[in-house]
């Protein structure tokens, strides 16, 4: 698995089956990024656990948080990880025990850790590293081309109008647009330091 | 859907431009509107925050405007773009986000005069200090670098002469000095030059030349590479530093490779004021679609021209980096493989009065100080773009008392070739 690059249809196909996602990270703090993600993910529909040990008995949006991937008691189907690359193993390690399983492993933007994705995926699980998942369902729904963003998807066909709450399509007939290769590479460059 | 990806032609008429979602209007409407109604309180105050993606207020971003931007990054090969209402808005912009009052920023000699004016005494009163290198010396460059240097700029074909920059050489300079490279790609465009692929991190444009291509619309543009790690060493802090006007918010870990574009529009364009209209927007959009094509034309014309020129007794010298004797030749054939562009100077045996004369005899080409128009141009750069330089910098950054710059139109060659005939032996 190149994950230097991912291809549309993979984003696409995770974002697209996915129902639930536990957030490693989540905070209460309206301006951290882990606040907003988890917020815009659902306000899309996702079904949203946050996951912080450090507020255990307070809620976010309503979802009560909880201390570790084990205390969620029910299947997830993605585990995303809002931590630095340092911290990625563990969390890995304690997903792996999960019976069933979750589907996907997504680190976040600035997250990597090969390792910890390589036993995941030798479990079988699908496994994202250094993106945001809002960032992407934003491209891929095109949402995001509003900031001027290279969504990197052409499309003769009408873009959904988004409204609160509404799941946006990903299926939309797009085709791959232009690439942001030089920035792939520099992402790369920058994980295998020289 | 498939993973093959699409030429440069299909991305200059479709990127960014899907059908409009509320009416399925298949050209990109022009949004005439300074400001969009909220869902609700909360929307507001995400969008205000930075939180959620749409439309608040056009000063910092409109729908026909986006679709410009994603045009022009799909292009270019960058992560997105911002627009701006000219090509030297988008240079305050670019470096209000890099610079520091005291700190220094190194450019190429050879630049639009209206650039080397804005670095030398406009951002003087910033505190922003331009240092000069010489484009043809890459070690000048690295003699340049100081511990307050934070950038460095160059154009990727240089005003007004057409030279060639060695875009991957001074690409590395900056590489070493860990600041980014920024290239002003206005008179290649992306079509023949993309500086991303050569190791630009940032690229602006005068989107009013060439882009737009029809000399009726200003406009200027950033494209972020999303190349550069903001994040290293804390070197640029508004990149880097909570922001106290987004409740403490770091923009290179908010927004990652999209991160100085972002910048660019939030701490920029919204404090500065400089947007684009949507109607200019609308215009260099309609403009790009024919890129490919009116480039070709271009760069066919200007070669047959600048032959003609070099053949003709009354011409001591022409400057195109597209004629095989020309200097910079080999960097054209390098970087520039499909056409040379269609800006370049040439000097006549007559000096002064020889180039006042053919400017006031010419019939076709029009006196004005534009480049990158679908008609051709002629100025005297020494009596008006360049006029403000003294003497020497007006030798060094190709702009001679002899020296006439033509923009080579899209009009028949044989046209202009003959109105050139008739003004240089009258």
């Amino acid at each position: 698995m190149n994950h230097d690059a991912y291809d549309d249809n993979y984003i696409r196909g995770i974002l697209n089956s996915v129902k639930s996602i536990a957030m490693v990270g989540a905070s209460p703090v309206n301006v951290r990024p882990s606040y907003f993600a988890f917020k815009y993910l659902a306000q899309r529909g996702y079904d949203m656990i946050p996951v912080n040990p450090g507020h255990v008995g307070k809620s976010l949006l309503g979802k009560p948080f909880v201390g570790s991937l084990s205390d969620i008691g029910r299947p997830v189907d993605m585990i995303d990880i809002f931590r630095n690359s340092s911290h990625i193993m563990p969390v890995v390690d304690e997903a792996l025990t999960l019976s069933p399983p979750p589907k996907v492993i997504w680190m976040q933007l600035g997250a990597r850790d090969d390792a910890a994705a390589e036993k995941a995926e030798a479990a079988g699980l699908k496994v994202v590293m250094n993106r945001c998942p809002k960032i992407e369902y934003g491209r891929l729904s095109s949402e995001i081309s509003w900031m001027g963003v290279n969504s990197r998807t052409l499309s003769s066909k009408r873009a959904p109008i988004p409204t609160q709450g509404m799941r946006l399509s990903l299926n939309r007939m797009s085709v791959s647009g232009g690439t942001t290769a030089a920035s792939d590479r520099a992402a790369k460059n920058k994980s295998e330091p020289t | 859907m498939t993973d093959r990806l699409p030429g440069f032609s299909t991305l200059a008429v479709h990127a960014g431009a899907q059908p409009d979602p509320t009416t399925g209007a298949r050209v990109t409407p022009i949004y005439q509107t300074t400001s969009f109604v909220f869902n609700d309180a909360d929307h507001a105050a995400s969008l205000f925050g930075l939180q959620a993606f749409g439309n608040i207020y056009t000063r910092i971003g409109n729908p026909t405007t986006a679709v410009l931007e994603e045009r022009i990054a799909a292009l270019e090969g960058g992560t997105a773009a911002l627009a701006v209402a000219s090509g030297h808005a988008a240079q305050v912009v670019v470096l209000q986000q890099l610079l520091m009052p005291g700190d220094e920023f190194i450019a190429a000699r050879k630049l639009y005069g209206g650039s080397i004016n804005q670095f030398t005494h406009a951002f003087k009163s910033f505190g922003w200090n331009v240092a000069w290198a010489d484009p043809d010396d890459v070690a000048s460059f690295e003699r340049a670098v100081t511990p307050r240097t934070k950038a460095i700029f160059i154009e990727s074909i240089a005003n007004p002469a057409g030279s060639i920059t060695d875009i991957e050489a001074i690409a590395e300079v900056a590489r070493k000095a860990g600041v980014p490279l920024i290239v002003d790609n206005t008179l290649a465009t992306p079509y023949l030059i993309r500086p991303i692929d050569h190791g630009a991190d940032i690229v602006v444009h005068s989107l009013t030349k060439f882009l737009g291509g029809h000399g009726n619309s200003l406009g200027g543009i950033i494209v972020d590479a999303g190349t550069f790690d903001w994040s290293k060493d804390n070197k640029y802090p508004m990149l880097n530093e909570p922001r106290p006007e987004y409740h403490g918010i770091r923009i290179q870990e908010t927004f990652g490779n999209f991160a100085f574009a972002i910048a660019c529009r939030v701490l920029g364009l919204r404090d500065l004021g400089p947007a684009l209209s949507p109607f200019n927007a609308f215009m260099i959009l309609t403009g790009i679609e024919t890129l490919p094509l009116r480039m070709q034309k271009h760069c066919e014309n200007a070669k047959a021209v600048a032959e003609f020129l070099a053949g003709h007794p009354a011409v001591a010298s022409v400057n195109y980096s597209g004629l095989a004797s020309d200097k910079y030749n080999k960097l054209a054939r390098k970087y520039a493989p499909k056409g040379a562009g269609a800006v370049f100077t040439f000097s006549l045996r007559g000096g002064y009065d020889a180039g006042v004369s053919l400017v006031s005899k010419l019939q076709l080409f029009s006196h004005l100080a534009n480049v990158g128009d679908t008609r051709s141009l002629v100025i005297h750069p020494a009596s008006t773009t360049h006029s403000q330089l003294d003497d020497e910098a007006k030798v060094r950054s190709g702009a001679a008392p002899d020296v006439v710059r033509l923009s080579i139109g899209i009009e028949d060659k044989e046209d202009l070739i003959a109105d050139l005939e008739q003004a240089l032996s009258a």
